[in-house]
């Protein structure tokens, strides 16, 4: 019998993914035994004209992780689309849009003027910007185009499953691959992760208050963190109840308070609104001066709460100026 | 005379069932002539508002969106508006950081007995987001259907 | 998700009130009709002229049953106004009620919007929300919850004692608290009542004693109202009883120490006689004071202000009733309903200082003159000047405080009749000329515009006009000492001057100063003038929004005495139908948690101001406890994780109404 064909490929993303990958540790070589992996531009040499030889659905799996930002992403993903099976997102960016999906803040003529003329170390008295094809004497030369906004993959092409996670953590890979391989993947469309929020497995989880109210958000430098102590209790800008779980409350567990990036819940639309609900409920003021004194410690809320998700977000992006 | 019809503001209310729906049926049951571009939308307490609803509406074509809840220490319920007022004042902050106008989210408190008030109120922010135009959000990639429907073709 | 869609595939009935012409004149009810056909999973769209009425209700019961229908749209007046009609003729039909839907195109539309076009379009909006939210809607059941036997009646005036004595008739509980130390309100001051003449302690003191001897009734006098928790059916109400450094049990009201008082003479005001007698630190408020106790004024009292008082009051009780240690005290009640009866102010009237009351000491107000004409008041029912002498000649401002831009829009209903009541009285005991100034005579009550036909024939003078002034600036020898009042009669349109002895101004009547504070306490609602809010001004006039509160008297407006007695009576019959039912059944819109999505988080608990959310440690989740829960739906938009969801009012039923009003056509 031969071995299910499997891809990895990245869009917009840091390579966090890939080292999610690798860090599933001896537990790669059960998998490298169980598929074969034809397609994985990080780790071996792979070329495009090799996927376009495949036949439609050749791929059994394909992993895609990153946001979607050029027009060769675009390209590659529908490519990928075509050839696989089963299409998942892996990662926050994928998911949601993740890190790099924060560029939907700015314009892309904002971010192309920044990057080529207003950092202080780039020196360009031409104005040159790159150009998607150039002419040169050998021939013409392209390359890829800056879309406008960042998408989210889901929001560029259908996608099967979602694999959360800023990077996903090993046992919900090797959960998901297990899965693939016994051939007990849960309905389409579904997300790989325990649909609870973090607090549900965090080990400060019993020393919550009662009433959970605050009367100052703080940042994590302005406060000495009890080790112990719900962080969210101590008034740190704590995510865990908005964010789903799976990866073991390991920030919470490491004295740093949860971003959210394992993303939204099942029941829940808009990542952000809901968790700058969350938050906002649990301060305890009453007039509006204590109300904003109160939520001094969260100076950057759309940052706060779209770390992972503006571009799956209902406003998905800043208004044009 | 411009071919385009002059732009109307949609906006989409959400109104607490004991005092400012109660007050929006005053100003009906007084003949309260006022614009016709706000729906309402009845909740139990202003305190059942969720952010989620404010940018769902501004995706869905609202270009403002107006919340009257019970005057402060006059909740039905307590201090259902106080708790909505927390989350209020960060979603303010928030919107802005999109770059919304503030005159888009509103919030009014307004008694049962203030029919006159959802008349004013109501004329005075359809007048505002008239003049702002409409709320030109970045469209929304379509999410794809996730590929269940593909497979439940298959 | 589809945890909220129902097994059955959704088969809409939508049903277009014309409302008469109230909806019809301005929407097009065609058009709604056939875009509601347009809508998903509408499988009927009707039209009818009164879809509350018998045949209206009808014509969804047979859908119902003809078609199969299993959701409901009624599109027509307001859901505060017909949403139970509707629900009643769903169930009635063999469906849960709450697989029903209003969409309220009267108040919000038809009543509110000019242009028919726009109009139209925004009832279509309204339909399309209601469509789409009903196909989410959910079979849901009432929770009955007991309802305690006993009541409340807050305000010990003529409404609150009617009140009291119904109800303790009925044989139920009653507990009547009154923050005066005595009941009786302002009735009480009144000499006569318009227009029969009779005399108002003739008719009200024998109901006083009643409330004092009734075995039913526990009446808490001194006292108010300082916490009201809980919910229909189910008040928990905490009472301030003020120290009167008297023990009621003991009090004989024999008035032994008021006269061994160290004061010899009355020294402070009496607020009884209006201030125009004095009285001692310690007194009984009036003669038919009930309870029939002497209390202390610790603000006047040598003893409780310095504590080196010969006593000898003290001394002088053989009962040793005076206790000069007494402390306020807080009485818990449990009560199944409220009748709040709390009454009214009469206007300041030096408010309008042009009428110089307080700076001419013979400018009075009708409630001193109540006391003047009074025989228990202050001159024996004499009418006389500050200085003991009788007037010849009484002007009477009407109007002061009422039907005024300046100070109160509304007419305050009983002065016009009070007034021709005081010239009546006036001149039958002076033989005074009285003069009545007035803008408009209204005389709408059984036998009061005979009563001021009598008046005319009696010789008093009507002059239509609203004063200008009262002033001491005499022009003519006649005018000499006396007061001079300047108005217009527009009947002759000549301004004139009546030179009087007396003048009396007609106050009006105003909500308490601080009924804004009784209303935050139980939880009620009240116009800008602070009159009590009533649930509707025709159909529920003595319900509050709140259940199981209710309104009687001239707390809900001004009103005279047999409108109040009228009204207390109705408000002691939607008692009894609330505790005499034994059960109310509470709108099941509460809010649950889904365990298996709770984390834990701790976030709703807070939220709650009932302490219907608890944290069950073992299940490491929150649980919402319904009997407890009111349903505002606080603790589901704080949820960070949407495990939290509110019965009738979930998030996607939300959403679904949201994209729905958006559905421009």
């Amino acid at each position: 019998m031969t071995k299910p064909k499997v891809g990895f490929y990245w869009c917009a993303s840091c390579g966090g993914c890939e080292e999610a990958v690798v860090d599933l540790h001896e537990a790669i070589l059960d998998v490298v035994a169980a598929v074969d992996i034809v397609f994985w531009p990080c780790a071996m040499d792979f070329k495009r004209t090799d996927v376009e030889a495949m036949a439609d659905g050749e791929l059994a799996v394909c992993f895609i992780n990153g946001a979607v930002r050029t027009s060769e992403q675009f390209e590659m993903v529908e490519l990928l689309r075509r050839k696989a099976g089963v299409v998942i997102a892996f990662g926050a960016c994928a998911q949601s849009g993740g890190i790099p999906g924060l560029a939907n803040f700015t314009s892309k003529a904002a971010i192309l003027a920044n990057v080529y003329e207003d950092t202080r170390t780039t020196v360009n008295p031409h104005k040159t910007y790159p150009q998607a094809t150039v002419q040169v004497p050998e021939g013409t030369l392209t390359l890829p185009v800056l879309d406008e906004t960042v998408r989210a993959l889901g929001q560029a092409i259908p996608v099967d499953y979602y694999l959360p996670g800023c990077p996903p953590p090993a046992k919900l890979i090797a959960d998901a691959v297990g899965a693939i391989l016994a051939g007990t993947l849960p309905a389409p469309g579904s997300v790989l992760a325990p649909n609870v929020g973090v607090c549900h497995e965090c080990t400060r989880k019993e020393t919550k208050p009662e009433k959970m109210l605050v009367t100052q958000f703080k940042r994590p430098h302005q406060v000495l963190i009890d080790p112990a102590q719900c962080l969210l209790a101590q008034g740190l800008v704590c995510l865990g109840p908005d964010t789903r779980s799976g990866c073991g409350a390991a920030c919470p567990a490491g004295n740093m308070p949860c971003t959210g990036c394992l993303g939204a819940l099942d029941q829940v639309r808009d990542f952000g609104a809901k968790a700058l609900s969350g938050l906002a409920s649990v301060l305890d003021a009453g007039e509006d001066a204590a109300i904003d004194a109160g939520l001094a410690g969260v100076p950057d809320p759309a940052g706060t709460f779209y770390r992972y998700s503006l571009p799956a977000s209902e406003l998905f992006a800043k208004l044009p100026e | 005379m411009s071919d385009t019809p002059a732009f109307e503001p949609r906006i989409v209310a959400f109104f607490c069932n004991w005092c400012t729906y109660t007050a929006a049926d005053l100003a009906g049951t007084a003949r309260l002539t006022y614009a016709p571009n706000v729906r309402v939308v009845r909740i139990m307490c202003s305190g059942r508002l969720d952010p989620q609803f404010v940018v769902t509406a501004l995706r869905q074509g609202a270009d403002g969106v107006l919340i009257g809840g019970c005057h402060p220490g006059d909740c039905h319920y307590q201090e259902g508006n106080y708790k909505m007022l927390r989350r209020f004042h960060l979603l303010k902050r928030m919107l802005k950081q999109f770059g919304i106008d503030d005159q888009r989210v509103r919030l009014e408190w307004i008694s049962a007995s203030e029919g006159d008030k959802v008349q004013r109120v109501i004329n005075e922010m359809v007048a505002q987001v008239r003049d702002l135009g409409p709320l030109a959000l970045v469209g929304k990639p379509t999410p794809h259907p996730d590929a269940s429907e593909k497979h439940a073709a298959a | 998700m589809s945890e909220t869609m129902q097994s059955a595939e959704p088969r809409v009935g939508v049903y277009v009130c014309h409302c008469g012409i109230n909806i019809a004149a301005k929407v097009d009810i065609a058009a709604v009709v056939e875009f509601a056909k347009t809508l998903p999973y509408v499988i009927v769209v009707r039209d009818y002229k009164f879809m509350c009425s018998d045949p209206g209700q009808e014509l969804l019961q047979q859908d119902i049953k003809e078609l199969g229908l299993n959701r409901i749209v009624v599109a027509s007046c307001s859901p505060l106004m017909h949403e139970a009609t509707f629900r009643h003729a769903t169930e009635a039909a063999g469906l849960n009620q709450f697989y029903f839907q209003m969409a309220n195109i009267r108040e919000h539309v038809s009543w509110v919007t000019a242009d028919k076009a726009l109009a139209t379009r925004k009832s279509q909006a309204l339909v399309s929300a209601a469509v789409r939210r009903v196909v989410l809607n959910e079979p849901l059941e009432h929770q009955k919850v007991p309802v305690k036997p006993n009541v409340l009646v807050v305000g010990g005036g003529i409404a609150g004692i009617h009140a009291a004595l119904t109800l303790a008739n009925a044989g139920k509980q009653v507990t009547l608290v009154e923050r005066e130390p005595t009941i009786g309100g302002h009735m009480a001051k009144f000499d006569k009542t318009f227009p029969t003449l009779d005399c108002a302690a003739c008719i009200l003191t024998p109901k006083m004693s009643m409330v004092r001897s009734h075995p039913n009734i526990t009446m808490l006098t001194y006292a108010e109202v300082v916490g009201v928790e809980g919910y229909v059916g189910n008040f928990t109400v905490k009472v301030k009883k003020k120290a009167r450094y008297v023990h009621e049990e003991l009090c004989v009201g024999c008035n032994e120490c008021v006269e061994a008082c160290v004061y010899k003479e009355g020294r402070f005001t009496d607020t009884f006689n209006e201030g125009l007698s004095k009285r001692k630190p310690v007194y009984m408020p009036f003669p038919q004071a009930t309870p029939s106790v002497v209390l202390i004024d610790p603000e006047s009292c040598i003893e409780l202000k310095t504590g080196k008082c010969k006593k000898q009051c003290a001394t002088a009780c053989t009962r040793n009733a005076i206790d000069f240690t007494m402390t306020d005290e807080i009485v818990a009640l449990e009560v199944g309903a409220i009748i709040i009866a709390t009454g009214f102010q009469t206007f300041d009237a030096t408010r309008i200082p042009q009428y110089g009351y307080g700076k001419f000491p013979n400018v009075y107000t009708s409630l001193e003159v109540e006391r003047l004409v009074n025989a228990s008041g202050p001159t024996g029912g004499e009418v006389q000047l500050r200085d003991g002498s009788t007037p010849k000649r009484v002007g009477i401002i009407h109007c002061v405080g009422s039907r005024d831009e300046k100070t109160n829009r509304h007419c305050s209903r009983v002065c016009c009749m009070y007034s021709l009541k005081l010239a009546h009285l006036i001149h039958e005991r002076t033989d005074a000329e009285v003069y009545n100034l007035y803008i408009d005579m209204r005389t709408p009550g059984k036998g009061y515009e005979e009563f001021y036909d009598k008046l005319l024939k009696e010789g008093v003078n009507f002059i239509r006009g609203r004063a200008a002034e009262v002033t001491d600036w005499t022009v003519t020898p006649e005018e000499e000492g006396k007061l001079v009042i300047r108005a217009e009669d527009t009947l002759i349109g000549v301004v004139r001057r009546i030179p009087v002895d007396m003048v009396v101004l007609s106050v009006g009547l105003e909500a308490h100063a601080d009924a804004d504070e009784v209303r935050r306490l139980f939880n009620i609602s009240c116009s800008k003038e602070g009159w009590f809010l009533e649930r509707h001004p025709k159909l529920a006039p003595v319900s509050t929004f709140t259940d199981g509160i209710f309104i009687a008297g001239a707390c809900q407006g001004p009103k005279d005495i047999p409108d109040t007695v009228a009204q207390a009576g109705a408000a002691v019959a939607e008692a009894l139908a609330l505790v005499d039912r034994g059960f109310v059944e509470l709108e099941p819109n509460t809010a649950f948690i889904t365990k298996e999505l709770c984390s834990g988080c701790h976030t709703c608990i807070a939220m709650c101001p009932f302490s219907a959310i608890r944290y069950n440690k073992e299940a490491g989740v929150a649980e919402i406890n319904p009997a407890l829960c009111k349903g505002c739906g606080t603790c589901v938009a704080a949820c960070p994780s949407g495990a939290a969801q509110q019965h009738l009012f979930t998030d996607e039923q939300i959403f679904q109404e949201i994209e729905g009003v958006l559905n421009y056509v």
